[in-house]
């Protein structure tokens, strides 16, 4: 996976039990294992195949990802806020590198 | 000279055999996990015998893709998402890809609001198809074309 770090929009400010929306976008090639180079080679697999948000320790939404996704995977979900908070979503590909990322939310 | 031959040809049997084994071996996972080529193994290995009903996911996808390698989507399902009633899974399949499985995105009441927006490939114009288990153990299945000018998946 790149190193370049996953981009997250959240609101800057929620109220409890408030519908949210979260928005991910990480750097990955997801590279579909269908694609060969010019000398035939198959190019291995290797996807973005799981994705996983939690809150206060809580995982509320899960992604199992196939090849069938778009390079540079984008994702927009949604949360109902329970309380105080931080968010933690992480990111795990095929060949096993996996990238977390903590975002605070302010709820007032 | 004889027995040469005979021992070079015991010796590939040999090798053939422990070939055949390690081959076996290393199917078992794969087979485990063996992509889903097209839309009704998909829908069975999802829906079993239950028929879905027609209704209730709204899918938004371009009706024309200049550029099959990133069309984006939206999905959402009417549902309350108590944890009386919530949407438990919902996935998205592209019935003409080389591999029809897109994503599949799990919920729980605190998600709020059953609906993901996200990026696909299409190889070619066809029919996108979304299916939600919903928590009573009920099916919901939503279909749309989008017709493909340029193809992705990099065939």
């Amino acid at each position: 996976m790149s190193e370049a770090k996953p981009r997250i929009r959240v609101p800057a400010t929620a109220k409890v039990g408030d519908v949210i929306e979260i928005k991910t976008l990480v750097q990955h090639v997801m590279e579909t294992g269908n694609r060969k180079t010019a000398d035939g080679k198959v190019v291995p697999r290797n996807i973005i195949n799981s994705f996983t948000a939690s809150f206060a320790g809580k995982e509320f939404f899960k992604a199992e990802i196939q090849p069938g996704i778009s390079a540079n995977p984008y994702l927009a979900f949604f949360m109902k806020v329970p309380g105080p908070g931080e968010f933690e979503f992480t990111w795990v590909d095929d060949a096993g590198v996996k990238v977390s990322q903590k975002t605070p939310l302010a709820v007032g | 000279m004889e027995i040469e031959i005979i021992g070079r040809r015991t010796f590939l049997l040999g090798a053939g055999a422990s070939l055949a084994v390690a081959m076996f071996l290393a199917n078992l996972p794969a087979l485990a996990q063996e992509p889903l080529r097209s839309l009704d193994e998909a829908l069975k290995k999802v829906l079993g015998d239950a028929k879905p009903a027609e209704s209730g996911i709204t899918l938004e996808v371009p009706e024309i893709a200049e550029n099959g390698n990133t069309v984006p989507f939206s999905l959402a399902v009417d549902s309350p998402m108590t944890p009386e009633s919530y949407v438990k899974t919902l996935h998205i399949f592209a019935s003409g890809n080389p591999q029809v499985g897109v994503a599949s995105y799990t919920f729980t009441p605190v998600s709020g609001k059953a609906a993901v927006s996200s990026r696909m490939r299409l190889a070619k114009t066809q029919d996108v198809v979304a299916v939600a288990e919903l928590s009573d153990g009920k099916f919901l299945l939503g279909k749309r074309g989008v017709k493909v000018t340029i193809g992705g998946c990099g065939g």
